[in-house]
């Protein structure tokens, strides 16, 4: 029953663009698609291991700089009389070595931060996020800094028989952006549910236990890293190449913040949580801006973000499961955080 | 020579201020297991309260810092009475993400009262700056360092001579025999969370006279806060205070031989090294969190 809500809904989803011609509303649900991806990699790692990474931002943004410097080549001096010179590659090369590099930097972050547990994960990532902000800033040689790289090329795919095709309409960006969310979440719950995804949820929830039964902890968060952040690499990747400009403004914290409460009110831990607070927070702006100043609109976001952590803490998703699903399915969406455990395990 | 003495007098001042950030927050993760990200707006706050005490209200400039601290205490509390209380007793991550909407929501609130366009307040110090043979430092700077100064013993002795404070360091110690010992944490909770969150409106209201006040100055200050809090471990005064100095001391190095743009890049740049070598903070007692 469920692989027939999800086929229902990604039939859904590949509907819009025959029924919906509006081009503000086609961008928006573009941009929204490639934040929900950002969102179900932060979700891989705030939900199914319980780290908060909230420099998220960073690796998206390295993924879109990556991908945009790939394909339009670049100059650089570096120290000791070097020069790197890289002629363009296409698009989707850069694509490829945005997800490696992105997670390479989640390997680096995770090996910094999950030497010790609690708030410092959520400081280095910030910290993370700020000093790679600052990079983008300042190394103009190789960024353009707040002058952004422009004229990003849009991504080409090689089709079998057809030649090359580029997707420059927002309706092949639309279904490229499905197909990529597509296959994350499939990537995702196969994840989940394989053996790595059971050794993370089971040291979220006790990692006393989970060291004992034989789980190597700081192995399994740095992979869950890993991916998160290979994940969110390809979501910047789509971005620069859908935006065709970015500035070291994508960097801003407040981008984060969006994915996190996504996330949250969608509901963390669940596979479908992040796809439908995604469409809430994603077109919520749409039909707010005529109405309220963007000011307004944020207030709006904060106080949304503390309503849903009193009224419904575990998020929109896992509270419906749990409302109207059978007993039995309720196994099937993922257990929820044992907060009790957590708290005995802090206060110890 | 001189140049590296005109940074070392820019370091007091600073590290003034960053050490009462640090105090703030390292008191309320401390004694109350919260990551304060209001940390920051109360440092907008207190500065806002600065640009309107002086120059919307036309009070007195020496005035205005005791108001300051005062409505960040108010606000603090009203905080914690009202966001904190009632999640009393749940898990880390959900306290640090209601802070984090109160964040964004008083951070919006701040820039749709005031907009975003920056605020500068008029200071009663002569333009003139103090020369002292190589080096010159302006008088508001050195109001600044002193005043943080007194800021900094007054905290002192209010948790090390106070019933209050020896309340707040048995909460500290261990919350249930403080209890037990009719210590009422519900009280300290609130106290601490005012206490801390004054002194971070003390920090902004130093400041923002310094530099120019806006709404988003309170982002970097706070991701300050922690790089500070991290320095000297989470849960020490002592350690927060010197990690204040260091982390002025190094930006102010960073900037003077290294580049400038990557100024606010140091206090990350010493998170990450901290980690590396000496993950429990520099002072630390030999604690983990979580």
């Amino acid at each position: 029953m469920k692989s027939g809500v999800a086929i229902l809904t990604v039939v859904a989803f590949a509907s819009v663009p025959l029924w919906l011609r509006d081009p503000y509303l086609m961008n928006a649900l573009i941009t929204t698609g490639i934040f929900i991806i950002g969102a179900m990699s932060l979700n891989l790692l705030l939900g199914f291991t319980g780290q908060l990474s909230l420099g998220h931002i960073a690796f998206f943004g390295i993924g879109a700089y990556v991908s945009a410097l790939t394909s339009l080549g670049f100059d650089v001096g570096l120290p000791f009389g070097l020069r790197i010179v890289h002629v363009p590659w296409p698009p989707i090369v850069g694509f490829v070595l945005a997800i490696v590099i992105a997670g390479l930097c989640g390997y680096l972050v995770g090996l910094l931060s999950f030497r010790v547990r609690g708030a410092y994960f959520v400081i280095v990532t910030i910290s993370f996020a700020e000093v790679v902000r600052l990079v983008a800033l300042n190394w103009v040689e190789l960024t353009q800094g707040p002058l952004a790289l422009t004229n990003i090329p849009s991504i080409t795919i090689g089709l079998p028989g057809l030649g090359d095709l580029t997707l420059r309409t927002k309706l092949q960006n639309y279904y490229l952006v499905l197909s990529v969310a597509v296959v994350t979440y499939l990537l995702i719950s196969r994840l989940v549910h394989s053996h790595f995804g059971r050794a993370m949820r089971g040291l979220m929830e006790n990692e006393t236990l989970a060291v004992s039964v034989g789980i190597d902890v700081t192995k399994t968060l740095t992979l869950a890293a890993v991916i998160s952040a290979g994940i969110a690499g390809a979501a910047g990747s789509l971005y620069a190449h859908y935006i065709r400009i970015i500035d070291p403004e994508v960097f801003a914290f407040i981008n984060t913040v969006t994915m996190v409460i996504m996330v949250i009110t969608g509901g963390k831990g669940s596979l479908a949580g992040p796809v439908v607070g995604g469409m809430i927070f994603g077109l919520l702006p749409v039909f707010l801006r005529p109405i309220m100043a963007p000011e307004a609109q944020w207030i709006a976001y904060g106080g949304v973000l503390i309503v849903i952590l009193f009224v419904l803490p575990r998020g929109i998703v896992p509270s419906l499961a749990q409302r109207f699903a059978k007993p039995r399915s309720r196994a099937e969406t993922v257990a929820p955080v044992a907060f009790a455990e957590r708290d005995a395990k802090e206060h110890a | 020579m001189s140049e590296f003495l005109q940074h070392l007098i820019n370091m007091l001042v600073l590290g003034g201020t960053y050490a009462l950030l640090g105090i703030g927050l390292t008191l309320i993760f401390g004694i109350m297991n919260v990551v304060n990200f209001t940390h920051g707006v109360l440092y907008t706050f207190g500065a806002y309260i600065m640009f309107i005490v002086v120059q919307q209200l036309g009070i007195n400039f020496f005035l205005a810092l005791p108001l300051a601290v005062v409505a960040g205490w108010l606000l603090g509390a009203a905080i914690e009475l009202t966001l904190l209380r009632p999640l009393r007793g749940s898990d880390i991550d959900t306290t640090m993400l209601v802070m984090i909407g109160a964040w964004i929501a008083m951070q919006s609130g701040a820039l749709w009262i005031w907009g975003g366009v920056a605020k500068s307040v008029a200071t009663p110090f002569p333009e003139a700056p103090l020369v002292l043979g190589p080096v010159s430092v302006s008088w508001l700077r050195l109001f600044v360092l002193a005043a943080a100064a007194m800021l900094i013993v007054v905290t002192y002795l209010l948790i090390n001579r106070t019933k209050l404070g020896c309340a707040m360091r048995a909460t500290f110690q261990d919350q249930d025999t403080a209890s037990l010992m009719g210590v009422n944490v519900d009280l300290i909770y609130t106290s601490t969370f005012a206490i801390g969150s004054s002194l971070a409106a003390a920090a902004g209201a130093l400041l923002g006279p310094v530099y120019v006040i806006f709404p988003q100055m309170g982002d970097l200050a706070a991701v300050k806060a922690f790089a500070i809090v991290i320095l000297g471990g989470l849960g020490n005064i002592t350690g927060a205070v010197i990690g204040g100095f260091i982390l002025a001391l190094a930006e102010e190095l960073g900037a003077g031989y290294v580049s400038s743009g990557y100024r606010d890049a140091m206090g990350f740049l010493i998170i990450i090294a901290v980690l590396i070598f000496k993950p429990t903070g520099l002072f630390a007692r030999s604690e983990r969190v979580g």
